[in-house]
């Protein structure tokens, strides 16, 4: 990621079909060779965004900024940005190696480039051997290198992934995210990348831009996100999260939130006294009779083993379930068992309810 | 899933489902196959049943009869050529449709494709004729009248006209399964949109065209009812000169002959199909690509590219002359023009019908119902009329009940034969009505069947069978065998799960099986020209005598009773059967 220069440029964003907005006002800027995902829920607006991005749907207002010109009126075909399909979208029709020179040869390269561009592109998912299949003769995860590798060979100047492994199983999919990050890493490419998949989110992106209902959650890399989620949505969308309602607090004893009878030690927090507000704490930052600020009791209802880790689930009199995630090699508690809770008042944000 | 409802099914059901395919066979093999080949044998004997090559010698030795051939397959080829170039726009718009709209614009192409062919030709004489529409707007307009009928151009107009409903038919499904995303996806890696629909949708809608050209291209060959009325002697088609031998020479063998050189050109036209594109393309949906040989995928690939490169110049220019707005409307513009050519037609026959004069002029100078009233006060016409309901209901009721039998024991058994039996089924459809005419009037001469009720109600279950087998057993395919089962389990014998479960389930695809048997028998000329032996006169029959000896507005009375009825059923069958048609 050498220079930073402004690669994209989303000003003022929008779709509305009829009454309903597809996606409100948007605001949003990808520097060359970075990779950023749009994360969030069906209907959040990310496909939207996207296919405003590369030219299919035409935005209702707003401008899109494209190394520095304005491609809001420019047609798909001469946006030079390149689209992988979640479905693929291969043409069955044509061969492996000619659906990779299919790009090229819109473009009018000579015979001979195209030739060796696609023995590139094919070494470059290391598919050399398929190039005269048909992609009906190939397995779901190969069809996607194809897709990849037709994207790749023309070196677009962004590319945008919409959901492109949904449709592969687990095992796969794993695979090739790695397979993905290190295309990025060699290629140095520009990546939008759409996913619902909060995992995939965290694995993949150098930042997320989470939505929800149209609009713009958040946007921040994977680490922040995690550990300064600043919404209740973005602390459950991602990751497991302990949230509980309460009203922000005075500062007598360092910041604090009120929930119900007890108040709870937080971080610094932005928030005026008396706000509406919400305290978030991870799972993995709690533990079981531990030294931390802030301690609840309750009984112990499910354990659930995770293989590295064990999680608790614990119903507390006051505030319903509470979830901890414990090592895997400390003991357990038993069903039933009534335990104490903690965590440090550091591990502890305050979000927008 | 396939294991639990296959097996069980046909463990129990297999010595029945025999059963219910035997009447079907049995009507075919005796009453069409056993005629059809009867015709082969027949061409090889002299008139004092000899066997001789005499007839063969003939038609090679007359430059008439090759030149009849000649004609027969030009206009043929020109025909299906137009319909598919003219009808692919459409099927491509269509198949961008929502659902709902796309089965609303589906009524209008329905609507000509079940219209009887006398009628659309009957309103092609009214429109093209001297004093016909157009002729009159020549004639306001100042100009001389045109004489366009009697020429090449009248007739490939009528059977373009006739032919188009079924190109369209036939591609439709093909085309609707392209995923259009593909089109996107040539746009995203840089391709001009007119470009991208060349590369991408043009050769993966190819099997559909492909079928399109070969149904309409055989249909036409066997054609005469167009040629006949529109055309001169100069198109003559190899039909009208079987009727003629038959009608005017009694000459049988050497009408057989003929029969088997149309016979033979509808069969080399298929196994040219089948070696270019194979069979499997005709049944519609697979977008697939067989491995064709290299040198003829190049070349397809290289005629595409070369046609993407001239559209997208062309397309590039119209943007730049065209304001935006008019180019997102080309497309609709143009298909409301194809949908107005197939339905205006037809539209022209309902004033007419109630002309107060004793001419066919358009617009007519007064409004009556005296040819309604001629109409239903002539004997003749009546007895027609009564006549082909008769036909029509019994034809209908058998072949409904025989190809839903067919089609129930087909889908319960996983016999070798399936595919045998399938294609037995839908022969009727391939072999061109007038052979099969001249076959069936062979055999029923012998069999005492001419000019009766009876003989044009077995040659009409044999001609819809393909329309209830097909309609029924698309149906069927998506039934849920679980159940008859589950009505087994509980209790029922197996003729109650079939009265209490199966047939209410499938009680729309039966209605639309009867009704399109209906129509087809009622619509139906052919055959009634060579069984009916001028007693048992059909209104199809009647209208095509009347055509012949004088034309008057009562043959426009009749087509508007023809037309009115076929509308009205297809109007009933779309509502009771849902999507499956045609």
């Amino acid at each position: 990621m050498g220079e930073c220069a402004d690669k994209l440029q989303v000003r003022g964003i929008a779709k509305r079909y009829g009454e309903i907005d597809a996606l409100l006002p948007t605001d949003l800027t990808i520097s060359s060779g970075e990779f950023l995902t749009l994360l969030g829920p069906s209907g959040s607006g990310k496909t939207t965004l996207l296919q405003m991005i590369c030219g299919l749907v035409p935005p209702s207002q707003g401008r899109v900024i494209i190394d520095g010109q304005d491609q809001t009126d420019t047609p798909v075909h001469k946006r030079d940005i390149g689209l992988v399909f979640q479905h693929y979208a291969l043409f069955p029709h044509l061969t492996v190696a000619e659906n990779i020179a299919f790009p090229l040869e819109m473009r009018g390269l000579r015979s001979a480039d195209v030739r060796t561009k696609v023995n590139d592109a094919l070494e470059l998912v290391r598919l050399s051997e398929l190039g005269t299949r048909f992609p009906r003769e190939l397995s779901g995860g190969q069809q996607q290198r194809v897709a990849l590798a037709r994207c790749f060979v023309y070196q677009p100047s962004v590319i945008l992934m919409d959901e492109p492994l949904g449709a592969l199983d687990r095992k796969l999919r794993e695979h090739l995210q790695v397979e993905i990050k290190q295309l990025h890493r060699k290629t140095g490419a520009t990546i939008i990348y759409v996913t619902h998949d909060q995992e995939e989110a965290l694995a993949m992106s150098d930042r997320i831009c989470l939505m929800n209902q149209a609009r713009v959650e958040q946007v921040a890399s994977p680490r922040d996100i995690y550990a300064r989620p600043e919404t209740s949505f973005a602390a459950r969308f991602i990751g497991t999260s302990n949230v509980l309602a309460g009203k922000a607090e005075g500062k007598e004893q360092g910041p604090s939130v009120r929930c119900g009878s007890r108040s709870f030690g937080t971080q610094a927090h932005r928030f005026v006294e008396g706000e509406d507000v919400a305290l978030v704490v991870r799972p993995e930052a709690i533990s079981l009779r531990g030294e931390g600020e802030n301690r609840l009791k309750g009984r112990v209802i499910e354990t659930i083993f995770g293989g590295a880790d064990v999680s608790v689930l614990a119903e507390m009199e006051e505030y319903g379930t509470l979830i901890c995630r414990v090592n895997a090699t400390s003991t357990t508690p038993a069903l039933g068992e009534v335990v104490e809770f903690s965590w440090p008042s550091s591990a502890a944000v305050v979000v927008r309810r | 899933m396939m294991h639990l409802t296959q097996l069980p099914a046909q463990n129990r059901f297999r010595p029945s489902a025999i059963w219910m395919i035997v009447p079907a066979i049995g009507l075919l093999a005796f009453f069409f196959l056993w005629p059809v080949l009867q015709l082969l044998t027949l061409s090889i004997y002299d008139q004092n049943g000899a066997l001789s090559g005499d007839n063969y010698a003939r038609i090679v030795s007359t430059p008439l009869y090759l030149r009849v051939l000649t004609v027969t397959l030009r206009i043929s080829a020109i025909t299906a050529c137009l319909s598919v170039l003219l009808g692919f726009p459409l099927a491509y718009w269509m198949a961008g449709l929502s659902p709902r709209a796309r089965s609303r614009v589906l009524i209008f192409v329905l609507i000509p494709f079940w219209t009887s062919y006398l009628v659309k030709t009957f309103a092609w004489m009214l429109v093209m004729g001297r004093t016909g529409v157009i002729n009159q707007i020549v004639g306001a307009a100042g100009g001389e009248p045109l004489s366009m009928l009697q020429g090449e151009g009248a007739v490939i107009v009528g059977m373009v006209h006739g032919m188009l409903p079924l190109a369209v038919l036939t591609m439709l499904p093909v085309v609707t399964s392209v995923d259009m995303r593909l089109l996107q996806a040539s746009q995203t890696l840089g391709a001009h949109p007119a470009k991208g629909f060349w590369l991408t949708f043009v050769p993966l809608s190819l099997p559909g065209l492909t079928s399109a050209w070969l149904l309409t291209f055989i249909t036409s060959l066997g054609f005469f009812i167009v040629p006949a009325l529109l055309g001169g002697p100069q198109q003559t088609f190899l039909a009208q000169l079987i009727i003629s031998q038959i009608q005017q020479l009694l000459n049988f063998a050497f009408a057989s002959t003929l029969s088997v050189l149309l016979l033979g050109a509808t069969f080399i036209a298929w196994l040219a199909y089948d070696r270019l594109f194979g069979m499997s393309s005709l049944s519609g949906g697979a977008t697939v690509p067989r491995s064709q040989s290299n040198v003829l995928r190049l070349v397809g690939r290289k005629i595409l590219s070369v046609c993407a490169a001239v559209s997208q110049m062309i397309a590039s220019a119209a943007e730049w002359i065209l304001p935006a707005g008019i180019m997102s409307r080309l497309a609709p513009m143009y298909c409301g023009l194809v949908l107005f050519f197939l339905a205006a037609p037809t539209l022209v026959v309902v004033p007419v019908a109630f002309t107060s004069s004793s001419f066919l002029d358009f617009p007519p100078a007064g409004y009556s119902l005296r040819w309604f009233d001629l109409y239903l006060n002539s004997p003749l016409w009546i007895n027609a009329t009564l006549n082909s309901f008769v036909i029509g209901f019994a034809s209908a009721a058998i072949a409904t009940i025989v190809g839903g039998l067919a089609a129930l024991g087909l889908a319960k058994t996983d016999m070798r034969w399936k595919g045998a039996i399938f294609a037995l089924m839908l022969s009727p459809m391939i072999v061109p009505r007038i052979v099969y005419g001249v076959g069936l009037m062979y055999l029923f001469a012998g069999l005492g069947l001419i000019g009766t009720r009876a003989g044009l109600i077995i040659g009409h279950v044999i001609l819809a069978l393909p329309f209830t087998f097909v309609t029924i057993a698309a149906v069927l395919k998506n039934y849920d065998w679980r159940l008859d089962q589950a009505a087994a389990t509980l209790g029922a014998a197996r003729l109650k799960v079939l009265a209490r479960v199966t047939v209410p389930l499938t009680k729309g695809a039966l209605i639309a099986a009867f009704l399109f048997a209906f129509i087809t028998s009622f619509d139906e000329l052919t055959l009634a020209i060579f069984v009916s032996g001028g007693i048992m006169t059909t209104l199809p029959k009647q209208m095509w005598d009347d055509m012949f000896l004088q034309l008057n507005p009562t043959i426009a009375a009749a087509s508007v009773v023809v037309f009115a009825l076929a509308l009205l059923l297809l109007l009933v069958a779309e509502r009771v059967g849902g999507k499956k048609t045609a």
